[in-house]
């Protein structure tokens, strides 16, 4: 077994969440997908951490996590604070600012 | 007062350079000269309705105040010495950038005062003639403003001391002959000759401007005193010079209807017939010898320049001459008298400094007599209500004996009746001509000699069919006329201008009194070989001039005159072309108007398609592009991230192929 | 990360124990079917769990790398408080026509499948041309003294400064969500009198509590059919099927949005029929035993709602009219008669 399937892993879960964010409509989802790519880095960095033997990686997906948790309580209270006035947590409806 | 000690040109090898003095004393005050009918002018423009009622007192006033100053300063210049007489004034500083000052200045010296006393003079003359003239015309307030702002143009234009300030005033005599041709603007020709006078004097004034910009390159001022000290001096070269003098010469047969624009001249006679004496006749359209006598010294550094300036006198006699014969509105043929003259003083003053005092002669007695003539002419259109065709006079001399005599004496001094002002100057301009030499000479003189036997021939011809013959006039039915004398303020200047056409000639030229006065300008002539003796000349001009008249009486008094000209069909090839004014106005219609015409359209359609097809189309193109560019904003947040997901795509990949190659 | 730096770094690669090859191939199918099926799974709920399950594998692998910290710091804060956090909001959001699966934007689905396959092939083949056995430092050395004292040697020594500022985003993340949560209180403080008070005053409102679930019937009469298991109506004497207002049940299952009234066949404006029941005294009246009994219907809370009267029941329309003027909770009958038969 090769440390770099881990990368390989990654790339495949990155790329999916990509897609999510894509394809999903549910703000939520889209969060959950982002999430997801998030996670995707952060295995990458452990994983150039085991490669490289040092711990700054790891550090550096330690300080993803925390800006992941800020980003999904910030983007948690946007997405209700929309559906308060709208009632929908589709990315599709906020679409007036266009053409 | 600055003192302007500069050096003048001497126009003769070997005479002393001359020094403007300051102007001191009486001299101090010459700009009153200018501003007393320019205030007059101001006060009845911007006075508007309330000073109708003195309109024509107020201008008449400030004009008659010029000309007493123009006196005083003359008679100061008398009591001066000869070498002294040229008086420089520093107003203000025009124009004061670095390195580029124009000064306004006002230069008083022999030549100036003559025109400023011959302005002045037949300026009031005639200033006291429309008070008569124009009594019944509503706008008269309007046209004795105008008549000032004339005046006070033409003196800007030959007191100033430096080209800028000659330039001004040469534009500013432009718009005010422009206002006064169309005076009665409601008459379409008018309207249209006033047009084609500014149009025609444009193409001179762009000759003026460019000599003077060519000055200011070559010499770096524009002030008289550096360019003919420059041009003395031999600092400008011959290809220069000549540039300079052939568009001053442009500008000067703009302004004075000399071929090959002499066409708005004669139309400019729908103006007010005073304008016509008046600016048409005496003053403004000699301007242009005025300039080419001023600007000697560059004149007389080139003899190409010199040359054309003969060519163009000697053309312009004839042609004036022969259009004269042709015409029968009193005024037109007055018109192409002048044309006539002034190819005179043209001739005249390219014959170098000889001539240049001769110039000045026949003009300031042109002045006076063709002034006379044209005011005479306008009393006869006055007394026949406003018919201006010669055939419909005849036998008028009984019933406005003072218009008679003057305009008689008008006549006989300008076909150069022995005794009268055009016998003295016109035979010296002859003889001058002649006394050049060589082939040239002779046919310069012959020309100059036959047209003195057409100007009597014509101007006979005119003075019969007015006064004289049969009345071809009915004091009865619906087109009754009924000619009477005019008011004396209109008499009272022509007696006056009568007298000047009698007595000026005799007067300049006997003791040479006129040409020693100029001389300091002007120079004197080398006293040349004379081809023919004075005598000799003298008589054969007479001789050309009594076949001249002796063909006019046979043709038009012994014989009867019809009232309706023969039609264009009947007459000779010469007539009909004559009539046409040589076909002058169809080569300017050809070579300019139409080609000018058909660029206009050209650009026209060229900023409409092309250009503005280019602006407009970019712009359409741009604004249906981002028409249909919006709708790539659908306002989807998904579709912008697959967007961003594709750019990501494209640069990572682009990223791999370069490292990877 | 390039073609040519990742062959640095696959240089030193070296083949790890066979445990951890176990692990790693039992889980990361795992992972990667939890990842696919969280985008094509329809509810979000069960994206939240498949996520959860990733997140977990995930995190296994942070263990095997000799991350254990990372790992724990995973499974507590993401796995546990994030998608707590997570599925919180989709409680509070509830389901939505977002979660439907049919595709709006014309084209995405391709876009994003081409993209998506080309992003994963750019990234997946570079790295796996640069696989070839090399080995990997390890990060014994480095953890030497246990991994998270390590960590926090680290944390507090070289990334002390990225340490603060990133305590300060999570205290400027708190303020923010505070502020986007925050809504503007309407009008004054309502206190417990006040809101008591409304329970009677305003129309619709029930003020017994709801029937415990499984309860279907709350009326002996004969005009008030039971509801039965099936959902179907029990067929008594005396029910008149098909007239609104005959049927009359609520309980606690019902929803806020009425959905069980909305199954009846002209329940829509039954709250005016209800309260123009014979006998019943309108909102205002005292709560007896047929108070106004239900909130539910569509509309229900509408008070002004015009309401055409029952056919059965002409008298009881009147003062159902009435009964629907909020205001006239103690006025006469006989104007809001007048003004019912107004409308």
């Amino acid at each position: 077994m090769n440390p770099a399937n881990y990368l390989i892993l990654s790339a495949l879960l990155f790329t999916i969440g990509t897609v999510g964010v894509l394809v999903r409509r549910n703000a939520i989802v889209v969060f959950m997908s982002i999430e997801l790519m998030l996670n995707a880095v952060n295995l990458t960095l452990v994983t150039f951490s085991r490669i490289n033997g040092t711990l700054d990686g790891q550090i550096m997906a330690f300080f993803v996590m925390v800006v992941a948790a800020a980003e999904v309580v910030i983007g948690l209270a946007i997405i209700l604070s929309i559906f308060r006035t709208r009632r929908s947590a589709s990315v599709d409806d906020v679409n007036l600012l266009k053409y | 007062m600055r003192v302007d000690p500069v050096l003048l040109a001497a126009t003769e090898p070997g005479s002393q350079p001359i020094h403007y003095a300051a102007a001191s004393g009486v001299f101090s005050l010459s700009w009153l000269v200018i501003v007393l009918p320019l205030a007059g002018a101001a006060v009845l423009l911007l006075g508007g309705r309330r000073t109708d009622r003195v309109g024509h007192i107020i201008g008449t006033l400030t004009a008659a105040a010029s000309f007493v100053l123009g006196l005083v300063l003359f008679a100061t210049l008398l009591g001066r010495d000869g070498d002294d007489r040229a008086l420089s004034q520093h107003l203000y500083s025009w124009i004061p950038v670095n390195g580029f000052g124009v000064d306004v200045g006002l230069l008083v010296d022999q030549l100036s005062i003559v025109f400023v006393l011959l302005i002045t003079g037949v300026g009031t003359l005639i200033h006291i003639y429309s008070i008569g003239y124009m009594a019944h015309d509503p706008n008269r307030r309007k046209f004795f403003a105008y008549m000032n702002l004339f005046l006070a143009s033409m003196l800007l234009l030959v007191l100033g001391n430096n080209f800028l300030s000659l330039y001004a005033g040469w534009e500013l005599v432009g718009l005010s002959s422009y206002l006064l041709i169309k005076f009665w603007e409601d008459r379409p020709a008018a309207a249209t000759a006033a047009n084609k006078a500014f149009y025609m004097n444009r193409v001179g004034d762009v000759g003026l401007a460019l000599a003077i910009m060519f000055m200011f390159a070559t010499v770096g001022s524009t002030s008289y005193a550096d360019v003919f000290g420059a041009a003395a001096a031999g600092v400008i070269g011959y290809g220069t010079l000549t540039a300079i003098a052939l568009l001053l010469l442009l500008g000067a047969c703009g302004k004075s209807g000399q071929f090959p624009l002499q066409a708005w001249l004669p139309d400019a006679m729908e103006g007010p017939t005073p304008i016509s004496a008046l600016i048409h006749a005496a003053t403004m359209v000699t301007a242009g010898v005025y300039l080419i006598v001023r600007d000697g010294p560059i004149f007389d550094g080139t003899q190409a320049a010199r040359t054309v300036v003969v060519i163009i006198g000697a053309a312009t006699i004839l042609i004036g001459c022969v259009i004269g014969c042709a015409y029968d509105d009193i005024k037109k043929v007055l018109a192409y008298s002048t044309v006539s003259q002034i190819g005179y003083m043209f001739l005249a003053v390219g014959l170098g400094p000889a001539g240049y005092a001769l110039g000045i002669m026949h003009l300031v007695a042109h002045g006076f007599f063709k002034a006379g003539l044209f005011l005479g002419a306008g009393s006869v259109i006055h007394g026949m209500d406003d018919d201006q065709d010669l055939r419909h006079y005849g036998g008028l001399w009984r019933y406005m004996p003072i218009t008679w005599v003057t305009f008689g004496l008008g006549y006989l001094a300008i076909i150069g009746f022995p005794g009268l002002s055009g016998f003295f100057t016109k035979d010296r301009i002859i003889e001058t001509a002649f006394d050049k030499g060589g082939t040239s000479g002779y046919l310069l003189g012959s020309i100059a000699l036959l047209g003195a036997g057409i100007t009597a021939f014509y101007m006979t011809r005119l003075f019969l069919m007015t006064f004289h013959g049969k009345p071809r006039w009915s004091s009865e039915g619906p087109a009754a006329k009924h000619p009477h004398e005019s008011p004396v303020s209109m008499t009272g200047p022509m007696v006056v201008l009568a007298v000047g056409s009698v007595f000026a000639g005799g007067l300049f030229v006997l003791g040479h009194s006129l040409q020693d006065w100029l001389e300091p300008v002007a120079g004197t002539g080398v006293e040349g070989v004379h081809t023919f003796s004075p005598v000799v000349l003298t008589l054969l001009t007479l001789v050309v001039t009594a076949g001249g008249f002796a063909g006019a009486y046979l043709r038009y008094q012994l014989r009867p005159v019809e009232s309706v000209a023969r039609p264009d069909t009947e007459v000779s090839l010469v007539t009909f072309a004559a009539r046409h004014d040589l076909f002058a106005n169809t080569f300017n219609e050809t070579v300019a108007m139409r080609p000018g015409q058909y660029l206009t359209r050209f650009l026209v359609w060229l900023d409409l398609v092309g250009i503005d097809g280019l602006v407009r189309g970019s712009a359409a193109a741009i604004g249906g592009l981002s028409g249909r560019m919006r709708r790539l904003q659908t306002g989807f947040v998904r579709s912008y991230a697959l967007s961003m997901l594709g750019g990501a795509v494209l640069v990572v990949g682009a990223l791999l192929l370069v490292r990877a190659g | 990360m390039t073609h040519a730096t990742l062959l640095a770094a696959a240089g030193e690669i070296t083949s790890t124990s066979t445990g951890e090859a176990a692990v790693f191939w039992i889980l990361a199918p795992i992972a990667v079917l939890a990842a696919v099926g969280m985008v094509l799974v329809r509810s979000a709920v069960h994206c939240a769990l498949l996520l959860v399950a990733n997140l977990f594998c995930v995190a296994v692998f942070y263990m095997v790398q000799q991350a254990p910290f990372l790992g724990f710091a995973q499974i507590i804060v993401y796995a546990g408080a994030i998608m707590v956090l997570f599925l919180f909001v989709l409680m509070l959001v509830g389901v939505d026509s977002s979660d439907s699966l049919v595709e709006t934007i014309r084209g995405q689905r391709l876009g994003a499948a081409i993209f998506g396959l080309g992003f994963a092939g750019l990234l997946v083949f570079p790295i796996g041309s640069a696989i070839d056995g090399g080995s990997a430092k390890g990060l014994d050395k480095a953890n030497e003294g246990g991994n998270v004292q390590a960590i926090g040697r680290l944390l507090f020594s070289n990334y002390v400064f990225v340490f603060e500022a990133i305590s300060a985003l999570l205290v400027v993340a708190a303020i923010g969500t505070m502020v986007l949560g925050h809504r503007e209180r309407e009008g004054g403080r309502v206190g417990q009198r006040e809101l008591m008070r409304r329970r009677f005053t305003e129309p619709g409102r029930r003020v017994t509590p709801l029937p415990g679930p499984g309860v279907f019937a709350r009326h002996d009469s004969a005009d008030t059919l039971g509801l039965l298991p099936g959902g179907g109506r029990a067929s008594g004497i005396g029910g008149i099927p098909g007239i609104p207002g005959t049927t009359e049940e609520s309980s606690v299952t019902d929803l806020p949005g009425g959905r069980a009234a909305s199954d009846t066949p002209g329940a829509p404006g039954t709250p005016g029929m209800s309260d123009g029941r014979p006998g019943s005294a309108g909102p205002g009246g005292p709560p007896g035993s047929r108070g106004p009994d239900r909130p539910g219907g569509p509309g229900g809370s509408t008070p002004s709602a015009p309401v055409p009267p029952a056919p059965t029941d002409g008298a009881a329309a009147d003062s159902g009219a009435g009964g629907a003027e909020p205001v006239d909770v103690n006025g006469s009958a006989l104007a809001g008669a007048g003004k019912g038969e107004e409308r």
